[in-house]
């Protein structure tokens, strides 16, 4: 589904990603973690078209066609959602406002009708309700003044009604309470299936209890350190990052 | 930001949708001023000796005054000598009793402007009364209004019909010594809506009036006045736009709010006059005086205002703080595109005891758009406890227009509290992007954040008002969900 | 006074003061500088109320007094004991005193100055015709009709050029003293920083006695790219005094211009600071104060113009007033076209402690590029209640409670100050006047 090679990224002048390659099949669950400031976060939003990073050198591809030819709209229209770090407010525009917007602009471009505001209220109510959110988030603006966790329940609300086909989620379980952990980590299983593929990005082995990975990758420095099975992410608790880049220099030197 | 950008072009640069030309025959005097076209003007409307005298002194004062220029905005000279100053469409007789005798042409062009005077019956809740050009042309629901004694009238009629009540009021809140353009419109004033709510009386509906500048070279000079009795209650709508010419046109109107005890007014203004094509050709000069007198104990008026149109804006839409706790409002969106200009913001001035005052500006530039906020929040020795709270935001879209912020707080009591609030900004790159990877197109994104910046002023317009603000600045908001 | 002849008017008045011998007479571009900026004076006279940026300032009184000519006599200097009250501190600093506006080197100790610093008198230098640069005194660089006024009477000031790279740890200390009655005093300091260069630089003004004095101050600094000048300016002069003054800035690249004001003496305090950013990636800060009482009255213009990409302004700005005080805050922030990436804020908070005192205040944002960041906001009120019922119930006196939020809220100005001599001496002038201040001061 996707493949990415050799992709090099900077941002204002600096390069962050230094060569990934990674390759994504659908139905399949990636996780991907790494230090504080190796440019996983990077690596999402350049995949997401985010326009204040210059891609210097490498490919990426996405479902056979050339991701860097689209633009931000038009990936996600595609299919490719991210869900965001650190989300972002909008003052004055209300949630149903705004994932209206976004859902029918979406189905517009799968050929389906557009859900008028009785539909879409009916499915935004069911999906809260698998979110355990409150309505009343619905008419209150885009993030502004929501708590940290309230802020990544959103994400994952957005997620469960746009169905993309590819959702990169950045460290949406930080900063989320022990059981809305589990709600957001069931309402990501409710996603899994054959024909879509999730990447998650983390800092912790615990959102990989409820969501068993594939395959686990270390980034570090920009690259792709070492990848493996869902025992890596066990290790990496207990040994932490140092090794695997002892180990990365041990095979380059 | 480019995207966003080219959106708001193609938002703003869409063409004037009010600009079509009605064929009518008019009735329209000589271009200049002079006292014999101001005793013209007065004869045409029957108008009792006082009123003519009135108009004189006035136009007499104005001899003696100077166009200001103070206002940030820049303009040609105006030549008051090339200006007819009365126009009205001719009909047989002196002017219309009812809709049946309004010329049908008339109103197909209320129509093209989405008041369908006829429909206004049947859709209730809006009262209008249409001024075209100079003169008042029609007023729905007049009857239903009668039986709660509300008076909503064309200004002359009012003159010939109340001569006691705008005796009493007119001139009162702006006297004609009080500037330039209400001086002039004090001399010229043609008609106008009157309004005037007796004790007690909740309006049932909104009133509102309609004013279209239509005929060539003529200038807008029309006066309103309303007054809420004691603990009266009406919420007033006044909408605005003219056809598209090359040349500018003048708009000078007053309007007179007066709330005794208990009272309140709230008056709301959609203005989309025309704002001149993209070389900044034509389009209207509005410079309005529009203030209000909180006169009675806890009275309280609010205005808002969407301006959209208009070559040059200069109003500042003001409230008088006289009744102890009364409360002022202002709640404004402008927005300036192409060679627009637009001078405005509001005064509070706070006279009574616990008098509190509210003021939300909401600036939106674009293309070769200024746009400036001029405020006065002026508090009296006598205004104990006096409050006011003041926010201006300026939202940018481009390189090469303008967002200006001139507060005048003047506090002359140790126990008043004021805070003013200002931001500039241009729309955040991360919004834009959280919108687009949402799949949201980036026109729909500046839409969007756009209308988001302006809600916490639409919130304050009766709904019709509301909507059509929301499609002024391009913005659709569909099914009922935001 | 009719507009038609305020020309003649100043004529009549002044004329014959213009080519008295101050400084620089012999040399022929002083002197012609003199008589052009007489004549931009003359032209208008003394503004009026009807000028927008005299709105809330009367100069009027001022404009009656019989005689602006400079006092053109080196007065007898002050007694040791007098200099030691004024002074904040005679170590620690390059200190320039001047008298009535006549640089006195006996009272004088600029102390070593080190490799790169040259400070000196500007009468010395007008005289002997050193090389400065003359455009200094032409009209674009005025803004209000005083600076004019300045330039054609000043009979004095400091002069300090500072060759690139150089560093002055010790701040310049130029002290201002006003002695006698109905004085008109025309200082003029102008700073030259080469590039990287980097000082502070003190003005005290010290009025002696409640006479009709008259000071017209203009300050100019030219910061070369990469310098950084602290600029601290305190207005102690004497109750009945008349202070006008403008400082005036321009900053090349990636420098830094910072300003602190405190007006806490004279009659009237006007101060015109300003700060053009002409290169890129600049930082300007105005910091300012004014805690006045009886019917003094001080009035802040500030114009901090962004002229280049990516600058960064903070103004700070605090007024207590009491008595049937005035105090007066217009500050505008212009961005001009492509000074993108602007970031710029403003505040400008005051405490009206009386019923006859008076806030007037105008923040102004000008702004012609989009990609900026600019607030302001301005407030005018009390203490705050919450505050002082917590203090209260800690079983502090209300009095007290009081004057300790007062100077809380100044203290946040007054850090800024970079001297440490300055900052205990504006911190000992607002709490002289505080009620409890003494007991405030042992807790410090
Ligand atoms: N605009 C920028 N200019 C310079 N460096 C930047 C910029 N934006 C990001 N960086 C740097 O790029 C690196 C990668 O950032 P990124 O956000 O991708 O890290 P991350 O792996 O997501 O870290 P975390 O685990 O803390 O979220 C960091 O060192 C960051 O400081
Ligand atoms: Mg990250």
């Amino acid at each position: 589904m996707l493949s990415i090679r050799n992709l090099h990224a900077s941002r204002d002048g600096k390069e962050i990603l230094r060569g990934i390659d990674l390759d994504i099949q659908a139905g399949e669950v990636h996780a991907i973690m790494g230090p504080n400031g190796s440019g996983k976060s990077t690596l999402a939003q350049v995949i997401a078209g985010q326009p204040g990073y210059q891609i210097t050198e490498g490919e990426v591809a996405y479902l056979g066609q050339d991701l860097m030819e689209l633009s931000p709209e038009e990936r996600a229209r595609e299919g490719i959602f991210l869900g965001f770090q650190y989300p972002v407010e909008i003052p004055g525009v209300s949630i149903a406002m705004f994932l209206k917007t976004s859902l029918n602009a979406i189905r517009r471009q799968q050929g389906l009708p557009e859900v008028d505001a009785m539909e879409f209220l009916s499915l935004v109510r069911e999906k809260m309700k698998l979110m355990q959110m409150n309505e009343a988030f619905l008419t209150r603006a885009v993030n502004e003044g929501f708590s940290g966790g309230e802020k990544k329940r959103n994400e994952v609300l957005q997620l469960a009604m746009l169905e993309p086909r590819l959702a990169i989620l950045d460290e949406t379980d930080s900063g989320l309470d022990i059981d809305a952990l589990e709600v957001v980590a069931n309402g990501i299983n409710g996603l899994r299936s054959a024909g879509r593929a999730i990447v998650l990005v983390t800092h912790y082995q615990r959102l990989l209890n409820y969501i068993k990975p594939d395959v686990v990758h270390v980034l570090a420095q920009g690259r792709i350190l070492k990848s493996g099975g869902p025992e890596l992410a066990l290790e990496l608790e207990q040994r932490g990052y140092g090794w695997v880049e002892q180990e990365s220099k041990a095979v380059a030197a | 930001m480019d995207a966003a950008n080219r959106q708001l072009d193609e938002l703003i640069s869409r063409d004037y949708q009010h600009g079509f030309y009605t064929e009518l025959e008019s009735d329209t005097v000589p271009l200049g001023l002079n006292e014999d076209i101001i005793r013209l003007i007065s004869a045409k409307k029957h108008e009792p000796e006082f009123m003519l005298e009135w108009r004189l002194q006035a136009y007499r004062h104005w001899l003696t005054l100077s166009e200001p220029h103070w206002a940030h905005i820049h303009y040609q000279p105006i030549d008051y000598q090339d200006i007819a100053y009365y126009s009205a469409p001719k009909s047989g007789k002196d002017g219309p009793q009812s809709l049946a005798e309004v010329d049908p042409e008339l109103l197909r062009t209320y129509e093209k402007l989405g008041i369908p005077l006829k429909e206004q019956e049947m859709l209730a809740g809006v009262a209008v009364d249409a001024v075209f050009d100079s003169v008042s042309v029609a007023t729905t629901f007049k009857d239903k209004l009668a039986d709660l004694g509300i008076i909503f009238c064309p200004f002359s009629e009012a003159v010939q019909k109340y001569p006691d009540l705008v005796r009493t009021y007119l001139g009162t809140v702006v006297p004609f010594t009080d500037n330039f353009y209400a001086c002039l419109n004090s001399a010229v004033f043609s008609d106008g809506s009157f309004c005037y709510i007796p004790p007690g009386v909740r309006c049932p509906m909104e009133l509102s009036t309609y004013f279209r500048i239509n005929a060539k070279n003529t200038g807008q000079f029309e006066r309103t006045l309303i007054i809420a009795d004691k603990d009266a209650y009406v919420s007033y709508l006044e909408g605005c736009t003219a056809p598209m010419r090359d040349e500018h046109q003048l708009h000078a109107a007053v309007v007179e709010l007066i709330a005794l005890e208990d009272a309140q007014i709230k008056y709301s203004t959609v203005q989309n006059w025309y704002p001149g094509d993209k070389e900044g050709r034509g389009g209207i000069y509005n410079f309005v005086t529009k203030r209000g007198d909180c006169r009675g104990a806890r009275s309280h008026i609010s205005w808002t205002q969407v301006e959209t149109g208009s070559a040059i804006t200069w109003k500042y839409p003001s409230v008088i703080l006289r009744g102890d706790e009364s409360f002022g409002e202002f709640y404004s969106v402008a927005l300036t595109n192409h060679h627009q200009q637009a001078d405005t913001g509001t005064k509070m001035i706070h006279v009574g005891r616990n008098t509190r005052s509210t003021v939300i500006s909401k600036g939106i530039s674009a293309g070769l758009g200024q746009n400036a906020y001029r405020g006065l929040i002026k508090v009296l020795a006598s205004a104990d406890g006096a409050r006011n709270y003041t926010q201006c935001d300026s939202l940018l879209l481009g390189h090469r227009c303008g967002a200006h912020t001139f507060p005048y707080i003047e506090v002359k009591n140790p126990d008043a509290q004021v805070e003013h609030e200002a931001s500039t900004s241009r729309i955040g790159e991360d919004q834009l992007f959280y919108c687009t990877q949402r799949g949201i197109s980036p026109e729909d994104a500046v839409s969007m954040i756009v209308s988001g910046f302006c809600k916490a002023v639409f919130k304050e317009l009766p709904m019709e008002f509301a909507v059509e603000a929301q499609k002024l600045l391009g913005v659709s908001l569909e099914g009922g969900t935001g | 006074m009719e507009t038609m002849n305020v020309q003649e008017h100043w004529q009549n008045m002044a004329l014959d003061q213009v080519p008295l011998a101050l400084a620089g007479h012999e040399v022929p571009w002083v002197r012609e500088a003199r008589l052009a900026a007489f004549e931009r004076f003359a032209a208008r006279g003394f503004p009026t109320r009807r000028d927008e940026a005299w709105k809330y300032t009367d100069l009027s009184i001022l404009a009656k007094r019989a005689s602006f000519a400079p006092d053109n006599i080196p007065p007898d200097a002050p007694s040791e004991a007098a200099l030691n009250a004024w002074m904040l501190s005679r170590q620690n600093v390059h200190l320039m005193v001047f008298v009535n506006g006549h640089y006195s080197p006996e009272l004088s100790y600029p102390r070593n100055l080190g490799p790169g610093v040259q400070l000196e008198s500007l009468a010395g230098m007008l005289d002997e015709n050193a090389q400065l640069p003359p455009e200094l005194f032409d009209a674009v660089h005025e803004h209000t009709v005083l600076d004019a006024l300045n330039t054609a009477f000043t009979t004095d000031g400091a002069v300090l050029r500072l060759a690139p790279g150089t560093r002055l740890k010790t701040p310049v200390y130029l002290l201002y003293i006003a002695s006698g009655y109905g004085v008109s005093i025309y200082p003029r300091n102008i700073i030259l920083a080469g590039e990287g260069a980097e000082a502070t630089v003190i003005e005290h003004y010290m009025g002696t006695l409640d006479a009709h004095n008259f000071t017209d101050a203009v300050t100019q600094l030219e910061l070369a790219s990469g310098v950084t000048i602290d600029h601290c300016k305190l207005v102690q002069e004497g109750s009945a005094a008349f202070h006008i003054a403008g400082v005036h800035a321009r900053q090349k690249a990636g420098s830094r211009f910072v300003s602190h004001s405190f007006a806490l003496g004279g009659k009237l305090v006007r101060n015109d600071i300003t700060s053009s950013l002409d290169g890129p990636d600049c930082d300007c800060r105005m910091n300012g104060l004014y805690l006045l009482n009886g019917r003094q009255q001080a009035d802040h213009h500030t114009c901090i113009d962004h002229q280049a990409p990516r600058g960064t302004s903070r103004e700070c700005y605090r007024g207590v007033l009491d008595g049937a005080s005035r105090g007066v805050f217009d500050g505008k922030v212009i961005v001009r076209p492509g000074a993108e990436k602007t970031d710029a804020h403003q505040s400008n908070r005051n405490l009206l402690l009386s019923r006859q005192a008076e806030v007037d205040t105008k923040p102004q944002l000008e702004i012609y590029a989009d990609e900026v960041k600019c607030t302001h906001g301005a407030t005018v009120g009390q203490l705050d209640e919450d505050s002082l019922f917590y203090m209260q119930s800690r079983g502090i006196d209300a009095e007290t409670a009081r004057s300790l939020l007062v100077y809380g809220f100044l203290n946040d100005v007054i850090e800024r100050v970079p001297v440490s001599e300055l900052r205990s001496r504006i911190v000992d002038m607002v709490l002289d006047r505080l009620p409890q201040g003494e007991s405030i001061k042992e807790l410090l």
